[in-house]
């Protein structure tokens, strides 16, 4: 097992190396670089870089090295120093900037991320034991429909709703006049007044997909006869669902736990544009259109780096789980 | 065989059709069973067909801003007007401002009978460049007057039509994507399961990273480095592109899977032992055993590209305007203000929806039926 944990981190990586040089392969991909753009911002409050003084910048700031000479520096700065880099527009070093926001959004999807589960596995379970019930095509619908409708989508008709027929404001985390208020009780209700549209958004694609996952492995397993042989000794239907089939039937959830987080950040950034939301989101979204490209590098590696981190776990997780994948 | 004999043996006969069926035949006929596939393979069909002819079917033209028609409500096509049958009509739309609040608001004049004439003439408009016409499918006759079937936008112009115009760039977006996705995966994925070996376990380690990267920041860091001033039918085919280098890691893992499966079989050992070249042996007997699950698996791409594009052109990353797709009519309902007053500006969003859906159907029906071991 040990080992197993090893080597599996160990192959983590060389995925981790390759992460971060996409990361800044897309920092470096737009036309011109940050002096470029920062000759422009000078050029708009009415100074001017003649082109000796922006090729002295470019000197000084290592922008004339190789790219792998450049990625080397920017890699190391993060790794020894744990620094980002600098953004422009906010005129603040990244790290300052993103900590906060990246922790709302880890919060956010982990939440979302047991939501999804404690929605899917019980109704995955009941529509494979009642198949072709009522209750199961609904969710077959629900499946559906869940897997078409963008998550911005449905944000935006739930905050139509919610404005228009619940008379609610919406958008952000809190109320303006609760924004800057220490914590108290009203705080923490309007808190959560404004978070169950964003996890309502979050969860419900996630689950849409999962439970027909959940659906198709339980009607697999219960066909098989050691489920027979478990109710021929006389357990009760309850004892035999849980105790057998679930357990086996569990096994690709665990395994995609590193493929929901991917899916999750991607949902959290266009919903959270929508909704107005302190996540990474909006100001991904916001560094990229203004090609404040260090502020979104660091974004999309530490986004990754949850993502490669989370599939250890869960390949880890699922070695645990299932003995029959040890070592393998 | 004669008409007699057909007549007394039904049976045997169905059986004979059926044993000497090509493998198509089955396919289609497993297929027709699947009533909510068939249902939307006519509907995508239906939206394709518009899509191609948008400026037939569409009644306006997408970006001619009509100044007094300004967020005007959906008209409703009628058919009975007072307890009499006309046909399909819509009431003229009276524009009226709030005393109190300016605002401007729409009354429906309930004795004003619009008939909807079909093939109407209307705005000029050149058909693929070849000709021009001004003939559409539909439209009303009256000054100032106008049949939105979705309402208009905040400058004057028909969401049906800009609904239509947009169905065609983000329909063949989808299907341009799947192309690109489908070339990249089915060259990684057949030499990844025919050769196996570390060939195999590198494109599967590639496959397994590129899917470890949240998709929509990847999109969205590729799509931001497109300069904005390109030519926008340039920055269609990138974006295109940039959908693809995510996609295809989907198409290959069950390129290759079915490659796994089938390499050892008795047919693919006898190419080999006949001297067959390994191009022959994947083009000419290897690929011809998969087209049918590769097909089902491109219809089930085609709504992750849509979605795609819809999000990137949405956060305003991806397709801008005056380019007409789902994704950019989207952005007119971004804020709360606006869709609370006008919601039918949602209504692409509804059509994104129905699109992915029946893609949906439609590849779980292809999958069913292409299954040779189904029924």
């Amino acid at each position: 097992m040990i080992a197993f944990i090893v080597r599996r981190t160990l192959l983590a990586i060389p995925t981790l190396i390759f992460i971060s040089l996409i990361a800044f392969l897309i920092i470096q991909l737009p036309p011109g670089d940050y002096v470029t753009a920062y000759a422009a911002q000078l050029r708009q409050s009415g100074e001017h870089l003649t082109a000796v003084q922006e090729s002295l910048l470019r000197d000084r700031m290592g922008l004339n090295d190789p790219i792998l000479l450049q990625y080397w520096r920017w890699i190391t700065a993060i790794v020894l120093r744990g620094d980002f880099g600098y953004s422009l527009e906010w005129n603040a070093p990244v790290s300052s900037l993103i900590w906060d926001r990246l922790a709302i959004t880890l919060a956010l999807s982990s939440i979302s991320l047991v939501i999804t589960w404690a929605i899917a596995i019980p109704v995955g379970v009941y529509s494979a034991t009642r198949q072709y019930s009522v209750l199961d095509y609904v969710f077959t619908v629900f499946g559906f429909l869940g897997k078409g409708t963008p998550d911005f989508l449905l944000a935006l008709i739930l905050m139509w709703i919610s404005f228009v027929y619940l008379n609610m404001d919406v958008g952000g985390l809190f109320s303006t006049q609760y924004q800057n208020a220490p914590w108290s009780m009203g705080k923490v209700i309007n808190l959560l007044q404004h978070l169950w549209i964003p996890l309502v958004v979050l969860s419900t694609g996630g689950a849409a997909g999962l439970i027909r996952v959940m659906r198709a492995n339980m009607l697999d397993e219960m066909g098989k006869p050691y489920v027979e042989t478990a109710y021929a000794q006389g357990l009760s239907e309850r004892q035999v669902v849980w105790n057998y089939p679930v357990r086996v039937a569990l096994n690709p959830f665990i395994s995609t736990v590193g493929w929901a987080l991917p899916a999750l950040f991607s949902g959290d950034v266009i919903t959270a544009v929508v909704l107005n939301l302190p996540t990474t989101g909006p100001l991904l979204l916001q560094a990229l259109k203004m090609q404040d490209m260090y502020l979104a590098g660091s974004f999309i590696l530490i986004l990754s780096l949850f993502t490669v981190v989370g599939t250890l776990f869960s390949d880890i997780l699922l070695a645990w789980f299932d003995p029959r994948i040890r070592y393998a | 065989m004669t008409e007699q004999s057909i007549a007394d043996e039904p049976i045997n006969k169905r059986k004979e059709e059926l044993y000497s069926a090509r493998p198509w035949q089955l396919i289609w006929r497993r297929f027709r069973k699947h009533v909510l596939a068939v249902v939307s393979m006519w509907f995508l069909i239906l939206l394709g067909v518009s899509a191609l002819f948008a400026e037939f079917v569409a009644p306006y033209d997408p970006v001619t801003f009509e100044r007094l028609r300004t967020l005007a409500p959906p008209t409703g096509v009628h058919l009975f007007h007072e307890g009499q049958f006309v046909g399909p009509f819509v009431y003229a739309l009276e524009r009226t401002r709030d005393a109190e609040t300016t605002r401007v608001t729409y009354v429906h004049d309930t004795e004003e009978v619009l008939p909807i004439r079909f093939f109407f003439a209307g705005d000029a408009y050149s058909m693929f460049g070849l000709f021009t016409t001004e003939i559409h499918l539909f439209g009303v006759e009256g000054r100032r007057q106008q049949v939105n079937l979705l309402g208009t936008d905040d400058l004057g112009r028909d969401v049906f039509s800009r609904l239509i115009h947009g169905a065609r760039v983000s329909l063949s977006a989808g299907l341009v994507g799947v192309a690109f996705a489908f070339v990249l995966g089915l060259a990684l994925g057949s030499i990844s399961g025919y050769f196996g070996g570390w060939i195999d376990s590198s494109i599967q380690r590639l496959m397994e990273f590129i899917r470890s990267i949240p998709t929509i920041p990847l999109w969205m860091g590729l799509a931001a480095a497109l300069p904005i001033a390109w030519d926008p039918i340039f920055v269609y085919v990138l974006i295109t592109f940039i959908l693809a280098l995510i996609g295809w890691t989907y198409l290959a893992r069950v390129v290759r899977g079915q490659f796994l499966a089938i390499r050892n079989e008795d047919y693919v050992l006898a190419a080999r032992l006949a001297g067959a070249s390994e191009y022959r042996i994947i083009t000419k007997h290897m690929l011809p055993s998969m087209t049918s699950y590769i097909i089902a698996a491109l219809t089930l791409a085609v709504p992750e590209m849509i979605l795609g594009e819809t999000a990137l052109s949405f956060l305003g990353l991806g397709l801008r305007p005056p380019v007409v797709s789902w994704g950019v009519l989207l952005q007119d309902a971004q804020n709360l203000r606006s869709i609370s007053l006008a919601p039918w500006l949602l209504s692409p969003g509804v059509a994104v929806v129905v699109t992915v859906l029946a893609f949906n159907f439609l590849g779980d029906g292809l999958r069913d039926a292409a299954d040779p071991y189904g029924q």
